[in-house]
């Protein structure tokens, strides 16, 4: 077990360095300068852009530039923001929290609707409750989030005037205010997130449960006079959430560029923002960091699912 | 000559003022009868030696420091860095000017206004050359930093020598770079500027102009100026103290309760939220008030006049000098010459021919314009240069007609082809007309097209996206100050309250070309022996009077000779809560006057 995920670890590490020379050519071939602003400027002569890209060394070609990255990379700096003019690392510490907070709230959120939804939905298919709950799971994930949001903005900052729809990650209140506060603007961004997510996880929990529920050994369950509680808790549910699981840390990353959208409707300062001004400033280290993160999580939740699905599933053996 | 009527006319009432004939109150008075607005009349007081005759008052009520609550503005472009000298644009300034104060601001007329200083440098109290060659600053005392630590003299010579030393690679380099700034006592500062102007106020002035503390920044002076830890923790002067930032996102600060004015501030903290988009700005503050002040509101003012209704907010204009204006390519961009498109040298073959001109601006519905997409938020306009006021030339007149259009073609050759588009000696009048991607701006395109059409001009609309479009790639052939094409439009802006850099955009030595990798001013690479003899003698003109008369010419030069059309002056646009008093200013930061911002009860 223990050589299985060395080994993919091992795999891991030139599909990360093919990433990111991609990531990095394709950033430097992008059109754009981050300081395209200071030359729109008639009061800053064009000598100090000009010794502003020497100084970042914007002027080197794209393999030199690429390998300064890397072997500073390798000695743990992420590079130096050219807009903000100081640490990478320091600039997506300052945002993970709220990122973390956001989304993982919003999982928790849609697990809490998409297992007993789901699950409650196979054990009686094509009922009442199974077709509504079908139907709302469509319109779930087929709205996308930048709509339900302003839907949410419209209907409770706007006309009910109940929630702030602007995110405040600093909140100069104390105690009970400080979490009440906190909690009021978290829910729209929570809600389109966890709603969406929800959706789609719903539907895959109802058909993974009724693959499981018509086998044998469930019938063999219910013959031996097992409560219907014990039945559909021990023996289907344990067996239908396997491929479950693998999905949900499949779904992360997406998850995390997915939430990018939503970041910007609330402004809420989590890294999907800071990556979008970074990119709409083209401040190149800043880009390079954050979806590099990305592509971090992904190789990372990839052999988190593997890892998961074997220890759930013994007939799974790593070789 | 009527300019020289008006000047003549102007100089016998400013003598009878300094004479003490006539009052200054009689003077404006006299001057407004005439036709010239208030704040122009009072600076030609100002620059003909008579002392401040109208300058920013003060309308601020509270009469105690702080009890204010929280202040809450939204710049839904952050601030990205807390040094002012490091700002790549006015997002970073107005964040740095929360907790940094220059010597003197520039007030919406385009007075300065004391800060720092004791007291504006004038001639008349012998602390100005009469050739603004020098400048003797006399500093306020008793402010202190936020560290405690008192502001001197050592203060400001520092920043300037900060600033000038290429390897701190400041932005406001540029400012002090030919400037000598001199200690004479403590709190006594003598500029000393490379030549002879009249616009000696920029160093040490307004946004360009912010002090930093010499004993935090002494060590980082130069190459090492990036690693300053005061350039992300602010300590200034200014009426907030810094409690912290997230790049981008939050900058926050709370009451000085040493500051260097009585009774100010009068909030108890400020919170400045970045992100998002300017529409959901405006919301914020106009529709549902959960913000007291937001920026640069760059939204149709349809949008904002609808959030208006509920009277939570409202939209302040301040009028400066920012135009939206059509260049005319003056060179070819169709023909390489020395392997370069649109080189300086050559000319374009069918818009040299003033006929053509003249019609292109005969067909710009510039009051349509206004009406059916700027609305408030862009006003038709004649003239190019707009304001100051003194500047401001009324000869220039704008008739929006495509028939006397088709006919001055029809008088110069230019004949109707079967596809209805007109043709001389082959030449098709067929034109390529480019901005950046922004919904008025595509709406403003579709307008003149049309108008062209009936004129027998074909107009082949093209829009690039914004960050392209106004980026300075050197590779890329769709740049603004690339122009390769033969029509262009967008919006310049005017930083200072002085147009000499404005308007040099006009001279024919800064054409945009190869050699300076496009980033000559002249974008249009127009060419005139007069402009460029005007522009250099307004460089040194002492006559506050003949100086705004030349302008006025440069003005009518380069618009009478169509090379640009003016479309709409774009005044600035920012959303308050209806209870907020807050000064704006056109020539400096929206937060230049921080310390008078007050919410009535």
């Amino acid at each position: 077990m223990s050589q299985y995920i060395l080994r993919r670890l091992l795999i891991a590490i030139p599909s990360l360095l093919g990433i990111s020379l991609a990531l990095f050519t394709v950033l430097a071939l992008a059109p754009g300068d981050p300081f395209g602003e200071l030359a729109a400027n008639p009061n800053v002569p064009p000598e100090v852009a000009a010794e502003l890209r020497r100084k970042f060394g914007m002027d080197d070609p794209v393999l030199v530039r690429y390998w300064s990255w890397f072997t500073a990379m390798l000695q743990g700096s992420w590079g130096f923001s050219f807009v903000s003019r100081m640490d990478v690392d320091q600039l997506i510490l300052q945002r993970l929290p709220t990122t973390l907070v956001v989304i993982g709230s919003s999982q928790l959120l849609a697990l809490a609707i998409a297992l007993p939804v789901g699950i409650y939905a196979a054990t009686r298919p094509y009922s009442i409750f199974d077709q509504i709950a079908n139907t709302l799971a469509f319109i779930g994930f087929s709205l996308p989030t930048f709509f339900t949001g302003i839907l949410l903005i419209l209907l409770f900052s706007i006309t009910l005037d109940w929630l702030p729809f602007v995110y405040r990650a600093d909140i100069a209140e104390t105690g009970w205010r400080f979490y009440w506060e906190h909690f009021k603007q978290m829910i729209m961004p929570v809600t389109v997130l966890g709603l969406f997510q929800a959706g789609s996880w719903t539907r895959y929990v109802r058909s993974a449960v009724l693959d499981v529920i018509r086998l044998d050994y469930v019938t063999t369950a219910r013959s031996k006079g097992l409560a219907e509680r014990v039945v559909i808790g021990k023996h289907v549910v344990r067996n239908a959430l396997i491929p479950v699981v693998t999905l949900v840390a499949l779904q992360m990353p997406a998850i995390f560029g997915g939430a990018i959208v939503t970041e910007q409707i609330f402004r809420v300062p989590g890294i999907g923002s800071l990556l979008i001004s970074a990119m709409l400033a083209n401040d190149t280290p800043v880009i390079m960091a954050v979806t590099f993160v990305f592509s971090i999580l992904v190789v990372f939740c990839n052999l988190l699912a593997d890892v998961i699905y074997g220890w759930l599933d013994p007939r799974i053996s790593y070789r | 000559m009527q300019l020289r009527e008006i000047e003549n006319g102007l100089r016998r009432e400013i003598e009878a003022v300094k004479s003490g004939k006539l009052s200054k109150r009689d003077f404006i008075h006299n001057m407004v009868l005439a036709g010239l607005t208030a704040p122009m009349a009072s600076q030609l007081l100002m620059h003909a030696g008579v002392a401040h005759a109208q300058q920013y008052k003060s309308a601020y009520k509270p009469t105690k420091r702080g009890g204010g609550g929280p202040l809450r503005v939204l710049w839904w472009q952050g601030p990205t860095l807390l040094n002012p000298h490091f700002a790549t644009g006015t997002k970073d300034q107005e964040g740095s000017r929360i907790f940094y104060e220059p010597l003197a601001a520039w007030d919406t007329d385009g007075n300065l206004v004391p800060i720092l200083a004791a007291e504006v440098p004038s001639v008349a109290n012998k602390t100005v050359a009469p050739d603004g060659k020098w400048v003797i600053w006399k500093l306020k005392q008793g402010v202190k930093w936020h560290d405690g630590k008192p502001f001197t003299a050592d203060d400001v010579v520092f920043t300037a020598a900060f600033a000038a030393d290429p390897a701190s690679a400041a932005v406001t380099v540029a400012t002090y770079k030919d400037v000598k700034v001199t200690k004479i006592d403590t709190y006594t500062v003598r500029v000393e500027n490379s030549r002879a102007s009249p616009f000696w106020a920029d160093p040490l002035v307004g946004t360009a102009g912010m002090i930093i503390p010499k004993h935090l920044f002494e060590a980082y002076i130069g190459a090492k100026s990036r690693e300053a830890p005061t350039n992300l923790k602010p300590v200034g002067t200014g009426p907030y103290k810094f409690i912290d930032f997230k790049p981008g996102d939050m900058v926050r600060g709370a009451i000085n309760t040493d500051y260097h004015e009585p009774n100010r501030p009068f909030f108890d903290s400020i919170e400045m939220k970045g992100g998002g988009d300017a529409v959901s700005a405006a919301r914020a503050v106009l529709q549902t008030g959960e913000f007291d002040y937001a920026w640069n509101l760059q939204v149709e003012d349809e949008v904002l006049k609808r959030l208006e209704t509920g009277g939570k907010g409202k939209t302040t204009i301040t009028v400066g000098g920012n135009i939206e204006f059509i260049q005319l390519n003056s060179a070819d961009p169709w023909t390489e010459i020395e392997g370069e498109r649109a080189h300086p040298k050559s000319r374009h073959p069918i818009l040299n021919d003033p006929a053509v001109r003249s019609a292109m601006s005969m067909l710009v519905d510039k009051q349509s314009i206004q009406n059916f997409i700027y609305g408030r938020t862009g006003l038709a306009t004649a003239n190019f240069l707009n304001n100051p006021s003194r500047f401001v030339s009324k000869n220039m007149k704008y008739d929006f007609n495509p028939d006397k259009a088709a006919a001055t073609l029809e008088a110069a050759g230019w004949k109707k082809g079967s596809d209805g588009v007109r043709i001389k000696d082959g030449k098709r009048l067929k034109f390529v007309f480019q901005t950046s991607i922004n919904a008025p701006r595509q709406k403003t395109q579709q307008i003149i097209k049309q108008a062209a059409q009936k004129a027998g001009i074909d107009l082949e609309l093209k829009s690039v996206a914004a960050s392209v479009y106004f980026s300075s790639d050197v590779a890329n052939p769709d740049t603004y100050t690339k122009f390769f094409c033969d029509v262009q439009m967008y919006t310049t802006t005017m930083t200072q309250p002085d147009p000499e850099l404005f308007m040099n955009q006009f001279v024919s030595t800064n054409a945009s070309s190869k050699a300076n990798k496009w980033q000559g001013r002249n974008i249009t690479r127009w060419v005139n022996a007069e402009y460029d003899a005007t522009h250099k003698a307004a460089e040194s003109e002492q006559d506050p009077v003949k100086r705004a008369a030349m302008f006025v010419k440069m003005n009518d030069l380069a618009v009478g000779d169509y090379t640009v059309i003016p479309v709409v002056a774009r005044p600035r646009v920012a959303g308050m809560s209806s209870k907020l008093n807050a000064p704006l200013s056109a020539w400096d930061n929206d937060l230049w006057m921080l310390r008078d911002w007050y919410r009535e009860a």
